[in-house]
C-alpha cells in the first residue's frame, strides 16, 4: 500500500525526502504544539521583541530626560514631560484641535459613506456594478498619500483649481489652512470608512427590511430604526482607522495647512527639531491612549468583528 | 427595500458628485503634469511631455525609485513568511493568547505611523547602534516588514477560514504525507491570497512615508521621501508633477490585479 502510494507521489514530480525530513515530519505531526511552537516562534520573536520592545523603549524613553547641556538623554525617572504636556495650554490646544478634527473628519466621511455604501450594497442590483464600486472606491487608497496632498493643495491653493471652477458661480476656496487640512484628511480616509459600511450593508439580510415594510414601516423609518443601528458597528469599525490616521498625521498639515499645527506636529518637532526623544515620546503617549481607549470602548459594539 | 423613484435618483446624484470629488484630485495631477508652465498655472495653456522625460532622466528620482523597490522586495518577501506562518497557527489551532496575537500583528498599522516610526528609531539606536549598524536600508526593511506583516496574515487567514482543512484531511486520508499535501494541496489553495496580500503588502511599503523618514538614514532617499523633500521647491514643480502622475499611474495596476485574485475584494481590495 505504501509503496504504491510513495510511486504515485512521485509520479506527480514530489521529489521524496530524505529520512532526517521524514522522521521530522512524523515526530512534528504527533505534536500539535510542537507545530505551533514552530509556526508562531519566527512571526512572534519579530513582532514581540522587535515591535513591543521598541515600544517599551518609546514609553520608557517618555520618563527620561534630554540634559540641557550635553544634549544627551540622561536615565533618571522623571515626570517632567507629562508635568510639561499638561500645563502648557499650547499643547492642550492642540490636542483639542486635534480632536475636533479627527471628529469632524470622521463625521463628514460617515455621511458621505452611508448614503453611497447603501446606495451600492442595497439599490443597485448588477452584481459587476458593485465589484466596479468597490474597485473605484479602493483604487485611491493605492494613490500615493503626497500625491493625493499634493492634489489638494493645487485644488485650494490660490488661483487653484476649486478658485477656477467656482469663478463663474462666485465662489472662492478657502484657501491653505485649517479647512484645507480637514478636506484633505477627509478625502483621505474616505475609503477606509467606505469599505467597511458598504461590507455592513452587505452583510444585512434583506429580509429584515422586508419584514419592516411589510410591518408597514415607511423607508425613512425602516432606515432609520432597523438599517442604521445594524450598520452602525460597520460605521464605528470604520471611524476606528479615520480617528486613528488623523490623530497620527502631521504631514498632510504640513502640505495644505500652511502654519497649522495638529498634535503629531508636536510629536514630530521634538523629536526632528528639538530632538528630545524623550518628549516626543512623552507627546506620543496621548494618541496611543485616545487610540487604545477608542478600541476598549468600541469592542463591545461588536465593531472589531467587522474588520 | 422598496424605495421611490426620487429617493433612488437622489441616491445615484450623491454617488455621481462622491466619484466625481474621490476623482478630480487625481485627474487634476494627471493634466497638470502636462502643463507646459513652469511654475504652477491654473487652467494649464499649452501641452508639453517634457517634464515626464525629464522625471525619467533624473538622478534623484532614479535612485529614490530604485530605494522604493528594493526596500518594498525585501519586506513583502519577509512579510509573507511571518504573515503566513501567523496565518496558519490562528485558523489551525486553539491556544491561550490568540487574540493577543491577533492584536499584536494589527497593532504596527493600528496606531499611528508617527508612533510605530519613533519607537522603533528609539529602539534601533538604543541596539542597533552599538553593533554599528547605521541607519538606511536595512533598518527601513525591518519597519516596513513590521507593518507588511498584517496585510499578508488578513489575507491569508481570510483563504484559510474559507477553504477549511476537509481538503487537506482527504489528502491525508488518501495517504498523502504532510509536505505532499502542503505543496499539492494547500499551497494551490492559497496561492492567489498570497499573491494578493504580496502585492498589498509592496503597495504599502511602496507608498510609505512616515515610518520610513524615523528609520531611514542619512542619503537614503524612498521615492515619497523624493516626492516630500522636493514638493516645497518651486524650480523642482514640474518634475515633481509628473512624478506624482507617474505614481498614480503605476499605482491603477496593483489593485486591478490585487482584486482579480481575490475572492472577497471588499475585504482584500483595500489596505484594511
Amino acid at each position: 500500500m505504501t509503496v504504491q502510494q510513495e510511486s504515485q507521489w512521485g509520479q506527480s514530480s514530489v521529489t521524496a525526502p530524505t529520512g532526517l525530513l521524514m522522521r521530522m515530519s512524523r515526530s512534528l505531526n504527533l505534536r500539535p504544539r510542537a507545530r505551533l511552537a514552530l509556526l508562531l516562534s519566527a512571526p512572534m520573536l519579530w513582532l514581540v521583541v522587535l515591535y513591543l520592545g521598541s515600544l517599551a523603549t518609546l514609553f520608557a524613553a517618555s520618563v527620561w530626560s534630554v540634559d540641557s547641556f550635553t544634549g544627551l538623554i540622561s536615565h533618571t525617572f522623571t515626570t517632567a514631560n507629562f508635568t510639561d504636556l499638561f500645563t502648557n495650554s499650547i499643547y492642550r490646544i492642540v490636542a483639542l484641535r486635534t480632536l475636533g478634527v479627527a471628529v469632524l473628519v470622521t463625521v463628514l466621511d460617515a455621511c458621505i459613506a452611508i448614503p453611497i455604501a447603501f446606495f451600492a450594497a442595497k439599490v443597485m442590483r448588477s452584481a459587476t456594478g458593485r465589484a466596479a464600486f468597490i474597485i473605484a472606491v479602493s483604487m485611491p487608497l493605492w494613490a500615493n498619500y503626497l500625491v493625493k496632498g499634493y492634489a489638494w493643495r493645487i485644488m485650494l491653493d490660490n488661483q487653484g483649481v476649486v478658485d477656477w471652477l467656482g469663478a463663474p458661480l462666485g465662489l472662492h476656496s478657502p484657501g491653505l489652512g485649517l479647512s484645507a487640512t480637514v478636506m484633505a484628511l477627509m478625502y483621505l480616509w474616505l475609503p477606509y470608512m467606505i469599505l467597511p459600511v458598504y461590507a455592513g450593508f452587505e452583510r444585512l439580510p434583506n429580509s429584515l427590511m422586508d419584514a419592516a415594510s411589510d410591518l408597514g414601516a415607511k423607508p425613512w423609518r425602516t432606515f432609520r430604526t432597523v438599517v442604521l443601528p445594524l450598520v452602525m458597528p460597520a460605521v464605528i469599525a470604520g471611524s476606528i482607522f479615520t480617528f486613528s490616521l488623523t490623530l497620527g498625521d502631521y504631514i498632510m498639515v504640513k502640505i495644505v495647512g500652511r502654519a497649522t499645527q495638529l498634535y503629531a506636529n508636536v510629536v514630530y518637532d521634538n523629536i526632528g527639531v528639538a530632538g528630545n526623544l524623550p518628549f516626543a515620546a512623552a507627546a506620543a503617549v496621548f494618541p496611543v491612549i485616545v487610540v487604545v481607549g477608542y478600541l476598549l470602548a468600541v469592542r463591545r459594539t461588536g465593531a472589531l468583528d467587522s474588520l | 427595500m422598496l424605495i421611490s423613484q426620487s429617493v433612488r435618483r437622489l441616491l445615484v446624484a450623491i454617488t455621481c458628485a462622491v466619484f466625481a470629488f474621490i476623482y478630480l484630485p487625481l485627474l487634476v495631477v494627471l493634466v497638470n503634469s502636462f502643463n507646459s508652465s513652469r511654475v504652477f498655472a491654473w487652467p494649464p495653456t499649452s501641452f508639453t511631455t517634457q517634464w515626464w522625460q525629464r522625471a525619467i532622466a533624473n538622478d534623484g528620482v532614479r535612485s529614490a525609485l530604485a530605494t522604493s523597490l528594493k526596500a518594498a522586495s525585501v519586506a513583502t518577501l519577509l512579510a509573507l513568511i511571518l504573515g503566513t506562518l501567523t496565518a496558519f497557527a490562528v485558523s489551525r489551532y486553539q491556544f491561550f493568547g490568540k487574540s493577543v496575537v491577533s492584536l499584536i500583528v494589527v497593532l504596527p498599522i493600528a496606531l499611528p505611523g508617527i508612533v510605530t516610526g519613533m519607537a522603533l528609531n528609539a529602539a534601533f539606536s538604543t541596539t542597533l547602534k552599538p553593533l554599528g549598524i547605521s541607519f538606511g536600508l536595512f533598518t527601513v526593511i525591518l519597519g516596513h516588514t513590521t507593518f507588511c506583516v498584517v496585510v499578508i496574515f488578513n489575507n491569508v487567514l481570510a483563504r484559510l477560514q474559507r477553504v477549511g482543512t476537509s481538503l487537506q484531511e482527504a489528502s491525508a486520508d488518501l495517504g498523502a504525507p504532510p509536505w505532499v499535501t502542503a505543496r499539492l494541496v494547500t499551497f494551490p489553495l492559497i496561492r492567489s491570497a498570497l499573491v494578493a496580500g504580496a502585492v498589498l503588502s509592496f503597495g504599502l511599503s511602496f507608498d510609505e512615508i512616515v515610518v520610513t523618514t524615523f528609520t531611514s538614514g542619512p542619503g537614503l532617499e524612498t521615492l515619497p521621501q523624493w516626492v516630500f523633500n522636493n514638493l516645497f521647491r518651486p524650480n523642482q514643480g514640474p518634475i515633481v508633477n509628473a512624478v506624482a502622475a507617474a505614481l498614480l499611474v503605476i499605482s491603477v495596476g496593483p489593485i486591478w490585479l490585487a482584486t482579480r485574485l481575490s475572492a472577497d475584494p471588499a475585504s482584500a481590495g483595500g489596505r484594511i
